[in-house]
This record gives structure tokens, sequence and C-alpha cells, in this order.
């Protein structure tokens, strides 16, 4: 019962405007396409939205609470909390977005060289995935951080690579799967060449599902990345990702809570629009595939 | 049947080799001189020399692995940098406390959560289950180690009701189980709207199924149906989805633990990266590796020895 | 029909489904009695509202379905407007319904001989010992020709082959010695071989246990070989009712007559298949007239506007107005508007 069992069926195809509608006539869709839209703008105009600078310190008005000059208090540095949290959206993002894309094309590289290629080349890289999942996300990150270095950069590298399997799997099960139909077999025949075959067949079949688990994984990556920077492996200060606003405030939470509140609910909040906008998307293209969940992956 | 077993150990046995391979060239994956890229730029030349020889980083790569390997499935994890003493014993004295931690989770959330699925199962559409469908959905997504600070900010800061640090002893089992309350709820969150999702899903498609309607059909009582007729099929994906997700599981609990300051393999780790205390890390993460995968062997033949259908293939 | 009283008796069945908020009938004025021990087949194409039929008599109709009017008596007593529990005792020990695909008919994770035993104890409660409830299964499996039906009373479903599953439902469905047996479409989902033996059985069951079968099938050779009386559905109506010789040789409505030209026969061979061109009326847009009209070889103006009243001919009863004097069709049977 795993991913690995559903056959691959014709996808319908869903034109944008179309899969629009779908999205946003279903409640969760609706609110999960809303929130990661404000996420969107926050990103982009966080320059705009900010009222501070959110590496000015200012050690007078350290770690106090909301007030109309800040709207939600500042850290123990005197920094302006709410701007910080602003700023915090373009480090999840940045690292998750690039993260995520890059586990995708790696995982589909691997995934097509495996199903495609099939024979001991096949069986070495399912070896390898297998043992890039045996890790849990968390400590393969922190075992290559540990030789790598923390930094915003690793941080990434470490999710492709702790992601990077399960895209694999996916596209190598939709690659065997598609393989087997015989109007593949036709084709060859005909003496289609292999590029053809991949371009034509393989690819749009893989489309739909690869975008449903992109949106699924965005947020699960916005989490490892708030995490390692919470446990000071990740993002280095000054730079605002909310996981290092959480520890810091964690830190002097006696003092404020307003830092760890506030970064919290950053999380959770983008995490929920990105995971409802990925279930409805899941639902939209296949409503089968809803009842057979995921496993291990956040 | 027997056949898959034994491939599938076999499996398992490749993928934790191919870790301690992994793991072992762990260091020079990175360009560099190892005991430098373990001990950081500031390292003195005695204690370098001591790592050195330590960690055997003067015999070739290949050497190196294998010793490690051999001696790994030993027990032998090598020896810690601080204070010279046995990886395994350093591991063996905080794995406990993790286990115990994965387990309360685990049992709180299967409490929880399936009676929450199956209830919602069976009054579909009414109010409570759209409720808890709402609630589900922001379970799932809130990450553990913010339901912890947020637990811990809550009912171990503002209101005092249970401890916010450590694990208490095991000579006092109640005082134990006070500091284990918040870190197993934060832990549990996440499963327990999973799960609810994940049982009333299966129910209801079980529910749908011919033989249900055949069960009917022959006068069984609404109760005897649901629980023993559905139940029994609807539970079988759930026992495989939290086998598998073991590994998840030890991951948030790192967090969960660092969070609330209990002893365990993942404060462990993150200590020990914090002090450059190589092996340990090493040792911690093979340890946390091996429990993963002996939890998805766990999981995959506990599936496949649930459903009679898989388990009596060939007879 | 007969003098002493029926063991089934319809009268004006109407069942409708309520779906976003409208009411469609899928059943109108089904009318039939069957005596005991009788095999009455009923017949249609998918649609027309045979498993409708099956669902209401047993009381399984779903959420959204309701008797709106008339009656069901089995040996004198109403049906409709019992209560759940009433039903539920019903099921299983009076009435007994075996579906048509016995792959998915059972359990797969609970041993048949455990779906054997709920079964009885569902319905004798706490009366008899575990040692008789087994003895008793065991017995029925073989007399439904389940070989070394002991020892195999500890497997699971899976582990027999589709026939054999078949019979173990048909097994579990004659433990309470129910009157009457709804058996829908009992024999579609089996090969040639499987279907000849299930026919078998029937006659066999009918004779040892005197229960009345209801069966249900779209395959008229399979009920020409195994049935007494038939009844033809169609659109929700009965259209054609009479004992089996007398239809297959004489077939009064004009559907009747068509289905029994669309099967296959040695004979034919060389010439088209024949088929009814046109589709069943969707439920959702009842016409005023005869049902059947717009398919109809026969068709008249007349049948356009009057809905045909199910009269009695020769002893058989058919519902069209060829055979009603009173309709205003014009005989000899003709088609009046040819395009």
């Amino acid at each position: 019962m795993s991913l690995a069992a559903s056959p691959a069926r014709p996808r319908r195809a869903v034109p944008g405007a179309a899969l629009l509608r779908e999205v946003v006539r279903r409640p969760n869709g609706l609110l999960g396409l809303s929130i990661v839209v404000c996420l969107l703008v926050v990103v982009v105009f966080a320059p705009l939205l900010a009222p501070y600078d959110p590496s000015a310190q200012a050690i007078p008005d350290r770690l106090e609470g909301p007030s109309l000059h800040h709207l939600l208090g500042t850290d123990e540095l005197g920094r302006d909390l709410f701007s910080r949290l602003i700023y915090g959206t373009r480090i999840a993002l940045a690292v998750a977005v690039p993260a995520v894309l890059g586990a995708m094309i790696c995982g589909f590289v691997l995934g097509l060289a495996a199903g495609y290629i099939s024979g001991w080349v096949d069986s070495a890289l399912i070896v390898v995935m297998d043992t890039l999942q045996a890790f849990p996300a968390v400590v393969l990150a922190l075992a290559l951080l540990t030789v790598l270095g923390a930094s915003l950069r690793n941080v990434i590298i470490v999710i492709v690579v702790s992601f990077a399997p399960s895209y694999g799997r996916v596209v190598r099960a939709l690659v065997l799967s598609t393989k087997e139909n015989p109007f593949i077999e036709a084709e060859r025949a005909l003496g289609a060449s292999t590029l053809r075959i991949v371009g034509m067949h393989i690819v749009p079949n893989i489309v739909a599902p690869m975008f449903i688990l992109l949106a699924m994984d965005i947020p699960s990556a916005i989490t490892v990345e708030a995490g390692l920077s919470f446990l000071g492996v990740g993002v280095q200060p000054p730079t605002p990702s909310w996981g290092l606003i959480l520890s810091e405030g964690f830190d002097r939470v006696r003092d404020t809570p307003w830092p760890v509140i506030g970064a919290g609910l950053a999380l959770m909040i983008t995490t929920l629009g990105f995971t409802m906008l990925g279930e409805t998307l899941r639902d939209v293209f296949d409503p089968r595939l809803s009842r057979l969940g995921r496993w291990g992956r956040r | 049947m027997g056949l898959y077993i034994i491939r599938r150990l076999a499996m398992a046995l490749l993928v934790v080799v191919l870790s301690m391979v992994f793991l072992a060239l762990l260091v020079h994956l990175v360009p560099g001189d190892p005991v430098k890229i373990i001990l950081g730029p500031r390292a003195s030349e005695g204690l370098s020399e001591t790592i050195r020889r330590q960690m055997e980083l003067d015999l070739p790569v290949y050497e190196q692995v294998a010793h490690f390997i051999e001696r790994a499935f030993q027990g032998d994890l090598g020896i810690d940098f601080l204070n010279q003493v046995s990886v395994s014993s350093i591991i063996g004295e905080a794995l406990p406390h993790t286990l115990i931690l994965a387990a309360s989770s685990l049992a709180l959330a299967v409490g929880v959560g399936i009676p929450l699925g199956v209830y919602a199962a069976a009054h579909p559409n009414s109010w409570l289950d759209r409720i808890l469908g709402a609630l589900s959905v922001s379970m799932i997504t809130v990450p553990p180690f913010v339901a912890g600070l947020f637990l811990l900010i809550l009912f171990a800061v503002h209101w005092e009701l249970f401890p916010a640090i450590g694990a208490g002893s095991f000579s006092d089992p109640v005082d134990y189980l006070r500091h284990l309350v918040l870190p197993a709820i934060a832990l549990a969150i996440t499963w327990i709207g999973y799960l609810a999702r994940l049982v009333r899903a299966s129910m209801l498609e079980v529910l749908g199924s011919t033989y249900i309607r055949t069960a009917e059909a022959f006068g069984l009582r609404r109760s005897l149906i649901f629980y023993k007729y559905a139940l029994k099929n609807a539970i079988i994906p759930t026992v495989a989805v939290l086998g598998f997700g073991f590994g998840n599981l030890i991951g948030s609990a790192v967090f969960v633990e660092v969070i609330f300051a209990r002893p365990g393999i993942g404060t462990l780790l993150v200590d020990s990266i914090e002090t450059r205390n190589y092996p340990v890390v090493r040792g911690a993460v093979l340890v946390i590796v091996v429990l993963t995968v002996l939890a998805n062997l766990v999981a995959d033949l506990s599936y496949r020895l649930l459903d009679p259908r898989i388990r009596l293939e060939g007879s | 029909m007969t003098g002493s009283q029926p063991l089934l008796d319809v009268r004006q069945l109407e069942v409708a489904y309520h779906v976003r908020g409208r009411s469609l009938l899928a059943l109108r004025g089904v009318e039939f009695d069957i005596a005991a021990g009788e095999i009455f087949g009923v017949v249609g194409e998918s649609g027309c509202g045979k498993s409708t039929l099956s669902a209401a008599l047993i009381g399984l109709l779903p959420a959204n379905g309701e008797i709106t009017s008339g009656s069901i008596r089995l040996d004198g007593r109403e049906l409709r407007g019992l209560g759940r529990r009433e039903l539920r005792q019903l099921r299983g020990g009076q009435i007994a319904m075996v579906f048509q695909d016995p792959l998915t008919s059972l359990n797969p994770t609970i041993r048949i001989g455990t779906q054997l035993l709920d079964v009885q104890r569902a319905h004798l409660g706490g009366q008899r010992r575990r040692g008789d409830l087994r003895r008793r299964a065991v017995e029925m499996l073989t007399q439904v020709g389940i070989p070394d039906a002991s020892e195999r009373f500890g497997d699971y479903p899976h582990q027999f082959s589709g026939g054999m599953r078949q019979r173990i439902v048909i097994a579990m469905a004659l433990l309470l010695r129910p009157s009457l047996l709804i058996a829908d479409e009992p024999t579609s989902a089996l090969d040639a071989t499987l279907e000849a033996q299930m026919i078998e059985l029937f006659k066999q069951l009918r004779h040892d246990f005197g229960t009345a079968i209801v069966f249900i099938s779209h395959d008229l050779t399979v009920v020409s070989q195994v049935c007494d009386r038939m009844m033809v559905m169609y659109a929700g109506q009965a259209v054609e009712e009479g004992d089996v010789q007398s239809v297959f040789r004489e077939p009064l409505h004009p559907y009747t007559k068509a289905l029994l030209a669309a099967v296959p026969s040695r004979n034919q061979r060389g010439e088209r298949l024949a088929t009814i061109p046109g589709r069943v009326p969707s439920l959702s847009a009842p016409s005023d007239g005869c049902a059947f009209a717009d398919r109809c070889t026969f068709v008249q103006p007349v049948n356009r506007e009057r809905e045909p009243h199910y009269v009695a001919w020769n002893g058989r009863r058919v519902r069209c107005n060829i055979y009603d004097p009173t309709s205003g069709y014009q005989s000899p049977p003709r088609r009046e508007d040819v395009s």
C-alpha cells in the first residue's frame, strides 16, 4: 500500500483556469490559497510592510511586550519582532522553495534512471534511496550539517538530499507502470526514440503528482529549516529565520513570550496554508490518492 | 511469504550496512582535513593528534570503513572525545528515555486518535465530525516542536502545572510521569490528527464495500458490523502507518527533548554536535537509523501478517 | 396466483429516491406474488429497478430511498413500516439475500466459520451452544457442495474459488431456513460451467428446503432454465408476468418480444444480432404515456398519452395498451407512424 502501487492512469488535462476554479470551490482550497497568496505578498513586499529594519538593534527597548511602537514587542536585542517575522517569511521560502525544487529535480533524474534503465542501476538506486529514507530527515540533516557547517546554503543542500528519495520513488513507480503499458511497446516497435517516449508519455503523467508533492513538501521543508535553525545548526544569526526567533525567544520566554508565540503562529499558519492547498490539489487531480495518505515524511 | 520475509530482512541489513558506510565516510565527504572539520579550525595540535589516532584517520579510507562496520556489529561505537568513555554506554544511558517518550506518545496517539476516527466514521457529516475534521487538519500541520513550545509556555511556565525541565528519575515513577506528560502530548498531537483522519477515511471506505452490505443483509447487529466486520479491515493500514512513521517520530522527539531538557538520544545528539563530540554524533545517528529500519521492518511485516489475504498467499 | 395465501404479496409498490431536493421514482406500481417454494424470475436490463426492488423487499434501501406507497406482505405480515430492529430480525431469518459478486461478498479478514456462526448467533441469540451452531453450519456447507467442510471451517474466503464462495454465501443465507431467498444476479459473475452448477444448486435447494426464490437476472437463458414463473421489468414497472414456458413461447409485451429476439441462438447463424434501438428513459424525465413507446415497434399515438394499465390476459398479466380493450389501441398491432 505505498504510492508505488497505484497504476498510471491517463490524467485529465486540467487547464489553469479550470484548476483554479476547482481549488477555490472547496473551502479548504480557498483558505489555503488565500494564505499562500498572502505569504507571497509578504515575501515580495516585505520592505514596505515591515515598520523597522529587522536587524536594527535598540538595547534600551529590549524585551518589551506589544505596544504602539512595536506591534508584537521586541526581542532581547531590541529588534522589532513584527518586522523580523515578516522578513522571516522570506527566509522560510528562500530555503524551502529552492530546496524542494532541487529535491524534485534530483529525485526526478534518479527515479527516471532507475525506472527506465532498470537492471542493476535500478537495484543500486533503490538501495541508496532506501538508505537515505532510513534516516529521519532531521537526523540526516544534523549528521550532514556537522561536517558541512551551519549555513543557509547548507540547509538547502541537506533538505535536497533528504527529500529527493521520495520523489525518486514516485517517479520510478510511474515510469515502471507507464513502461508496462502496451502502447509503449507499440511506440518502440514503430521506432520511437527514448527521448520521445519519455517526453511524450512519461512526463505528462508525472506532472500532476509532482505538483501535489511539491505543495505538500514546502511546509515540511519550512518546518525542517525552522527546526534546524532552532537547534542552532541551520541559519545563523542575525538572519531572521523563524526557527532562530523561536530559539532566542525560548531562552527569554519568562521575560516575554511574544517571540515564541509570534514565530510559532507564523509557522503554524504557513504550514496550514500550504497543506490545505496541497490537499485540495490532490483531491482535484485524483480523489483516489487522498485515501492512501503519505507516510513518514513530515 | 517466508521468502518475502527473508528478502525483506536482507534488504534491511543492507540498508544498515550502507548507513554505516555513509557514516564512516561522512568526515571524508567534504574537502579538507577531517580533523579540522570535526574539531573546528581552532583545535590544538595535541588534541588533533589524539583524535587522528583514535579515529584511525591515518589508515586508508576503506579500512576505516571496514573497521567501523566490524566494530559496530559487535556493539562498539568508539570512544567519545570529551570523557573518553565508550559511546555505546553513553547512548545506552540516554536511549531508554527516548524510547519511553516515543512509546507514550504512540500510546496516546493511538488511544485518542483511533477512537476519534471511529467515532467520526460512525457519525459522518455530523457537526462533531466536521469539527474533528477541521481540528485534525490543524493538528497535522502543527510542527511538534512548536506544539512543545506552546505547551511548555502555557502549562509549565504560565500555569506551572507541569515541570518544564528534565525527566525526573526512575526511582520516583510518579515524578517521572509528570515530566513525561507535556513532551508526550507535544509529540502525539500531530499523530492524533493524522490517525483520526486515516481511520475515518479507512472506515468509511470499508463501510461501503459489498461484504458489509452482505452482513447487513444477514441481519447482523449494527454494532457488530461496525466494530468487528468493518474495523478489522480498516485498522490494517493504520498499523503500517504507525511503524513507518517511527522515523518521523524520532526526528520530532529530538526537538521535544531539547525543548524540555529531557535526557535522551535527541538531546545527546544535539549536545554532542555543539561540543564537537563527533563519535557520539556518529554513534547516535547510527542507533537511530537502526531503530528506524527495525520499525519499518516490523510495520511492513505486521501489515502483511494482519491481512489474511497476504499472509496466506499460496496456500 | 393460487387459492391459498401467497408467501410474498407485493401490491402497487412505489419507491422513490430523494436526490438533491427532488424525488425520483425508481419503482412504480410493481405488483406480483410468489407462492411458497416457487422460483420467481425477475428480468430486465440495467436500470429497470431490479436492484431497487430487491433492496426494498429486504428493507435495505439506501438512506435517501423510501417506499412511498404500496405494500409488501410476507406470510400475511406487512413489512412496510416495520421498525429497524424488526427488519433486522427478518433479514437472514425469514428473508435472505445473496448478492452478485461472490468475490466481494464475504469479509476477507474473518474466517468463514466465524461469519457463519455470527449469522446464526444474530438470530438465535444464546439459545444454542457453539457446538450445535458449528454442526449446523458444517452441514449446510456440505449440502451446498463444499467438500471437506469441517476441515475448511476455519479458512478465509480468499482460500476458496469464486464458485465456492458463492456457495458459501448461499449456505449462509439458508442457515436459518428462510422462507424467501432473494438472489440478485447470482450467476452473472460466473462462467458457463459454474453457472450450470449454480442452476442445479438452486433447484436442489428448492427441493431440499422448500425455499421460495426470487431470481433476479438480466440473463433470459438462465431464467428459462431455473424459474417457474417470471416477471419482466422495464423503467421501474412490471410489464409482463406469467409462467416461464408461456412467456417464452408467446411473449406478449413488445419489450419481452424484443428481449427474446435479441438472445443469440444457434439458428441465427450468419444473421445480424438483434438489438433494441433507443435507451431506457431517465428517472428524472418520466413520460406521460407508455415508457417503452419510443422504442416500441408497435407504437401508436395513443401510447404516448395514456399510460398502460397492468391487465390480465389468459392467466398472465401484461402492461401494454395492445392487450387492454379499454385503451383505445387499434388492433391488429401495427405501427401508425412510419417515419
